[in-house]
């Protein structure tokens, strides 16, 4: 997993390898400095002084101090460049995948789930990729350098030492494998608290029609007191690690200035080591508590890390074939015994069967129940699905031998769930073809009855459109998505629920322009009410995953019961003709 | 939706541009929430103060190790070892006592802090239940949430971490500051002079850092808002293989985060070593200047007292930049506090009414009060001379001359005038916009008239308690909003002591039965609010069901049903007769067909009834609803 994740650092393997050489740098000036410390002060000040030597040991110092500080500010800098390069890379990755993904992919995971991968999972795994090149490496190297600077001292005392990391380490690990499940579910915990304030957000005209304030109040409050307990009871454990790291440093102090004065009495160790030796004390046990906090930060990003490679595993399941054919005949459907399934079990199949031949440049309309497949049946033909057996054909050529591009773009589908993109209306349209001049603009918007409207805004074509253009009504957007649609200039045009919201004589002037302007366009409209299709060359009437009844709408009320039932259940009192 | 966002946390030192604002105040009123813990936090202070004077002396010690046991050993020759024994036997209870001391706050403080935390999220909660709709319309749900996730966190911080660490801090300094002015006046200005030095550093890299910190939070927004906007709309680009477009844009602002980010985390990470080699250097520069003082015989400097007061020049140094670094972590955590507060000093609800909703038995066509369910509602009403009169409730409901504006410069209700007699079905037809969701809202007193009456059974709504009001009126949504929990505990969401029969009924009656069986685990499926797999028909379903069980004498429709195709719909339809039967309904719906047999229709046009009647009068007026309903048929 770390392989794969390792794989988006590319250019910045650089930095990342210099950051951990400059960190060696720094640690190893920073174990010197005690060193030559001992040296200044046994030189220098012990033994009635010397002020040479201490002008001497102090300028070698104080180079010391300014190396020092290059190399850990270098450090600094590269690791930080590193961490912000491995995280844009990482989303460049994770964005480009996505791009690929066909509908499946982006119905497995959620977008909410994806932009979450996307921001928050990223920036926690920069700054567990941080940590790790500035402080993983810091950690040991220091142990390691100041344990071997301290027996240089004094062989004798760095046993002190030696003994007490373990006390600290096992210490450590006790208190941490203790800590780590509760925080585990702590942060389980908080997602419950989130999801029920969130939940009492949206709907909080539902829960005060129901008065049922206190009960939410209820429900947060026990919530609130389990994070309250849980986290007590992880913190207070925690609250072991600063007395136990006090407690090793103050008992090799402790031992040190025993058999440290003893050593010193008799000759064997100079004032100066001692008091280095201290130093080396604290530096040996900071960094083994610096290097258990290092594991806690990446246990905490594993998380985080699975969930991106996930991201970047996720395999698309719709690509171009290796020899595509690059042009589309003309605007025929061919629906071969095509049966559908989202889940790939071949039992819960959403279409079941369906043979349909449409010729090139008929208006066909497909009405049925929530449910009965009509969205699914036409995502078959842009192949936003795969079938699961059967042929789709477009053009009489089958829609996988297809280039994707090619067949998209003589396929164009308004989707149910209509989004614009924040920008103003004319990029928006632009969508349908970038080189679109304003004249064409304004002639498709002219076909979607949006022309009378756009002029209307004070900024006409340019007016900006908010993220999901929450500025337009819903019937202007979808008739902006229409417009969008048609200047692709494609063969097929599919409007799934698209003039839902658009009042019924608007949408009679819509299919009147069809009609009128692109009778060449084979056109499937979905739509709820019966007007909307009663005059197409073909209604289908869909039921559960099969096509229940097909021909006009007179053959219809002539044969088939639930196209009727539909018809006159919405004409019910309505004015004679 | 599981994960929030956060933003990426400072690191220590960084100071954000104006973020001061307010703190003072914020800080009082935070403190004031320890008082219910005065008597931990005496004892937190008491134990800190030992921990920090068991380090203090550790330094100290030092100095009485090598001036008077060392020395005078290494003079006399002497081997007699017993005089430092007891002096680190000593030492070592002193340390003891120190690492108790640390314990104890360590642990203390939890409780605190984490006890504030749970109080302070309680209220938040508690508060925004009680705070009016108009608040949730003008405050994104967003900012809320960040305020129980990323400014509560925040102060989290501060209190288990900062406050101890500040408190600790101040007690070093101050103590070792009396110890290094006891061993060497000279050596205690050069020190201060030389921390000023460092805190300016501090300032300016922390600074500079901060300044990019500001800008790495707007590209992460810019970012974050990009792709949020891609990646919902992820289906619209692959239908306009718009792919090559979008991932061009995404480059340029995922490029511009990089950029901030890297600079404003250089900054962060430089300010580590530039301030732990100021120290060194500092360290060094004391050994010259106090051995220049020894050999010069300025101010009686021993080789231990100089020792000592190296050791104590970094205890000094090493709290104060803790101070520091602590105080911009209060900073930012006060400037979360105070979103939080004014949350909390939100205006609530105001609710005036005093008229209340109870059961009541009929005897002898006089109306009691009951503690049973009996079927048989009534408004008590309390009178100024303690006398109390019930009110049968019937579901009459009447407008007269009703202004409303959501906000007082914009009226969108003018002058609405309409009655709706128990059990009767009023419609509300018109364009998105022209008013019919806002009357709704104003019968059950989401929001407040800017002029007018509304009679609920002849009583002023203004005098019901709203608790009461509401829940007198079932209403069904068209944005169907689901609570996680089991599909039983969601349909008893409308009545909490209707019993698992009592549910399942009233999943029959709106004809979601059939589904539920079908879900893995029937009625105890557990649903997510937001995204549970269940169709927006579904979900409708679920939420008439709820109604039906809440069992109220009025409902309000608003596009209950236009989520559900007109077959289904017609099922449900039979279902919501029976339940409207002897009700009065309010409905609004799109499409006509549903509200033909209604008995009164009300045509509203930006914010005024234009016409009203039922079906046949308003066709044969051949005005608006007849256009409306003819469609393409007019032209």
């Amino acid at each position: 997993m770390i392989r794969k994740l390792l794989r988006s650092v590319r250019e910045f393997k650089l930095p990342s390898i210099l950051s951990p050489v400059f960190v060696t740098a720094e640690v190893i000036m920073e174990v010197i400095i005690p060193f030559l410390m001992a040296r200044l002060i046994d030189k220098g000040i012990d033994g009635g002084g010397n002020m040479d030597a201490l002008v001497h040991y102090g300028v070698i110092l104080a180079i010391c101090c300014v190396i020092s500080l290059i190399f850990g500010a270098l450090a600094g800098h590269f690791a930080a460049k590193a961490s912000a390069g491995f995280a844009r890379n990482l989303r460049h990755d994770m964005f480009y995948r996505v791009q690929n993904y066909s509908f499946s992919n982006i119905d497995k995971f959620s977008a909410a789930s994806i932009v979450t991968r996307l921001t928050t999972d990223v920036t926690n795994v920069q700054n567990a990729y941080q940590m790790l090149i500035r402080v993983a490496l810091r950690s040991p190297t220091m142990l390691i350098f100041s344990i071997i600077m301290a027996f240089q001292f004094s062989a004798k005392l760095s046993m002190i030492y030696l003994a007490a990391l373990p006390v600290l380490g096992v210490g450590l690990y006790l208190i941490m494998s203790r800590v780590h499940p509760i925080f585990e579910r702590v942060f389980k915990t908080y997602d419950k608290l989130n999801n029920i304030t969130q939940e009492n957000l949206h709907g909080v005209r539902v829960v005060k029609s129901f008065v049922r304030e206190d009960y939410e109040v209820e429900k947060f409050s026990g919530v609130s007191e389990e994070i309250y307990r849980d986290f007590s009871r992880a913190e207070k454990r925690l609250a072991f690690n600063m007395p136990l790291m006090q407690f090793c440093m103050y008992a090799c102090m402790i031992l040190a200035s025993w058999f440290g004065a003893r050593m010193i009495v008799s000759h064997t160790l100079s004032t100066g080591a001692l008091m280095s030796m201290m130093t080396y004390a604290i530096q040996i046990l900071s960094s083994l508590m610096m290097l258990s906090m290092v594991f806690v930060m990446i246990t905490i990003s594993r998380a985080s890390m699975e969930r991106i490679v996930e991201v970047l595993d996720e395999e698309s399941d719709i690509v171009s074939p290796k020899e595509p054919v690059m042009t589309v005949k003309d605007g025929s459907i061919d629906f071969e015994h095509v049966s559908f399934s989202y889940s790939k079990q071949k039992n819960k199949c959403c279409l079941k069967d369906i043979d349909l031949h449409i010729p090139s440049g008929t208006t066909v309309g497909i009405l049925g129940g929530t449910g009965s497949a009509k969205s699914t049946l036409v995502q078959l033909i842009p192949r936003l699905y795969d079938v699961t057996e059967g042929v789709v054909k477009v053009g009489g050529v089958d829609v996988r031998e297809y280039d994707m591009e090619t067949l998209r773009s003589e396929v164009a589908v308004v989707l149910q769930k209509n989004v614009l993109f924040s920008g103003t209306i004319k990029e928006n349209l632009r969508w349908g073809n970038p080189d679109a001049t304003d004249e064409e603009l304004q002639h498709a918007c002219r076909l979607a009855q949006a022309d009378a409207f756009i002029q209307s805004f004070p900024d006409g074509y340019d007016t900006y459109i908010e993220q999901g253009g929450t500025n337009v009504s819903g019937g202007q957007k979808q008739r902006l998505c229409i417009a969008r649609a048609l200047l692709k200039q494609p063969k097929i045009l599919i409007l799934d629920d698209s003039t839902s919201a658009v009042d019924t004589r608007t949408d009679a002037s819509i299919r009147q322009a069809f009609r009128d302007e692109i009778p060449g366009t084979t056109k499937l409209i979905i739509a709820q009410r019966v007007t909307s299709l009663m005059d197409a060359d073909m209604i289908l009437v869909m039921e559960k995953g099969k096509i229940h009844g097909i021909g006009t709408h007179e053959e219809l009320m002539q044969s088939n019961e639930i196209y009727r039932e539909i018809y006159e259940s919405q004409q019910k009192g309505s004015v004679p003709q | 939706m599981s994960q929030t966002n956060r933003p990426s946390r400072l690191p220590r030192g960084v100071m954000v541009p104006g973020a001061t604002k307010g703190a003072g105040k914020n800080l009082k009123r935070l403190l004031s929430y320890m008082k219910a813990y005065w008597l931990q936090m005496l004892l937190v202070l008491i134990c800190i103060l030992v921990s920090a004077v068991a380090g203090v002396a550790g330094s100290m010690f030092l100095k009485t190790l090598i001036d008077d046991y060392i020395e005078p050993m290494l003079i006399s020759g002497s081997r007699d070892f017993s005089g430092l024994a007891v002096a680190l036997a000593k030492m070592g209870l002193l340390y003891l006592a120190g690492i108790l001391g640390a314990l104890f706050y360590n642990r203390l403080m939890v409780v605190v802090a984490q006890g504030i935390l749970k109080t302070i999220r309680d209220e938040m909660f508690s508060h925004m239940q009680k705070l009016p709709i108009r608040y949730f319309d003008t405050h994104a749900s967003g900012d809320i949430m960040s305020l129980y996730t990323n400014d509560t966190d925040t102060l989290r911080q501060m209190l288990a971490q900062s406050i101890p660490q500040i408190f600790s801090a101040i007690v070093t300094v101050t103590a070792v500051f009396f110890a290094m002015i006891t061993t060497s006046i000279w050596l205690t200005l050069f020190v201060l002079a030389f921390v000023m030095l460092m805190m300016f550093v501090t300032k300016h890299i922390g600074g500079k850092s901060g300044m990019y910190f500001v800008r790495q939070q707007k590209s992460i927004g810019d970012l974050n808002g990009y792709i949020e906007e891609m990646i919902h709309g992820q289906k619209a680009v692959k239908v306009f293989c718009h792919e090559k477009e979008t991932k061009e844009e995404f480059d340029r602002h995922n490029e511009e985060l990089y950029q901030d980010a890297a600079m404003a985390n250089s900054f962060a990470n430089i300010l580590m070593p530039v301030m732990g080699n100021l120290g060194h250097l500092q360290y060094v520069l004391i050994a010259i200047l106090g051995g220049a003082l020894a050999l010069h015989g300025v101010g009686g400097l021993t080789l231990g007292a100089i020792a000592a007061f190296l050791q104590l020049s970094r205890s000094f140094t090493m709290p104060i930049s803790q101070i520091s670094q602590q105080a911009s972590a209060i900073v930012m955590a006060l400037a979360g506090a105070g979103r939080i507060f004014e949350l909390l000093d939100e205006e609530p609800e105001t609710d005036e009414g005093y008229v209340s909703l109870v059961n009541a038995v009929e005897k002898n066509g006089e109306l009691t009060e009951t503690p049973e369910r009996t079927g048989i509602w009534a408004w008590k009403h309390p009178h100024g001379d303690g006398t109390v009169t019930y009110t049968r409730m019937e579901g009459d409901v009447r407008f007269l001359d009703v202004d409303f504006g959501y906000v007082p410069e914009k009226i969108v209700l003018h002058d609405v005038s309409l009655y709706a007699k128990p059990g009767e079905k009023v419609a509300f037809v018109g364009a998105t916009g022209a008013g019919k969701t806002t009357i709704t809202n104003l019968i059950n007193r989401f929001y407040d008239l800017a002029d007018g009456k509304i009679r609920y059974d002849g009583i002023n709504i203004n005098k019901i308690k709203k608790a009461d009001l509401r829940r007198s009126l079932g209403i069904v949504l068209q944005d169907v909003n689901l609570f996680t929990g089991t599909v039983m505990e969601n349909i008893r969401y409308g009545r909490l002591d209707a019993t698992d029969e009592e549910c399942i009924a009233a999943a029959k009656r709106a004809n979601a039965h059939s589904f539920i069986e079908l879900l893995p685990n029937g009625y105890d499926t557990v649903i997510s609010g937001n995204d549970s797999g269940l169709s927006q028909g579904q979900r409708q379903l679920l939420s008439i069901a709820r109604a039906v069980v809440a069992d109220p004498p009025v409902m309000i429709l608003d596009e209950a049903t236009s989520s559900i195709d007109t077959r289904t719909e017609r099922i449900v339809q039979a279902g919501m007769d029976a339940l409207m039967h002897g009700r009065t309904v309010f409905v609004i719906a799109h499409r006509l067909s549903t509200i033909q047999n209604s008995d009164v229709i009300m045509v509203l046009d930006q914010g005024r009834i234009i016409e009203r009647g039922n079906h046949e009068k308003l066709m044969a007026d051949q005005g608006r609803y007849y256009m409306l309903y003819t469609g393409m048929k007019i032209q």
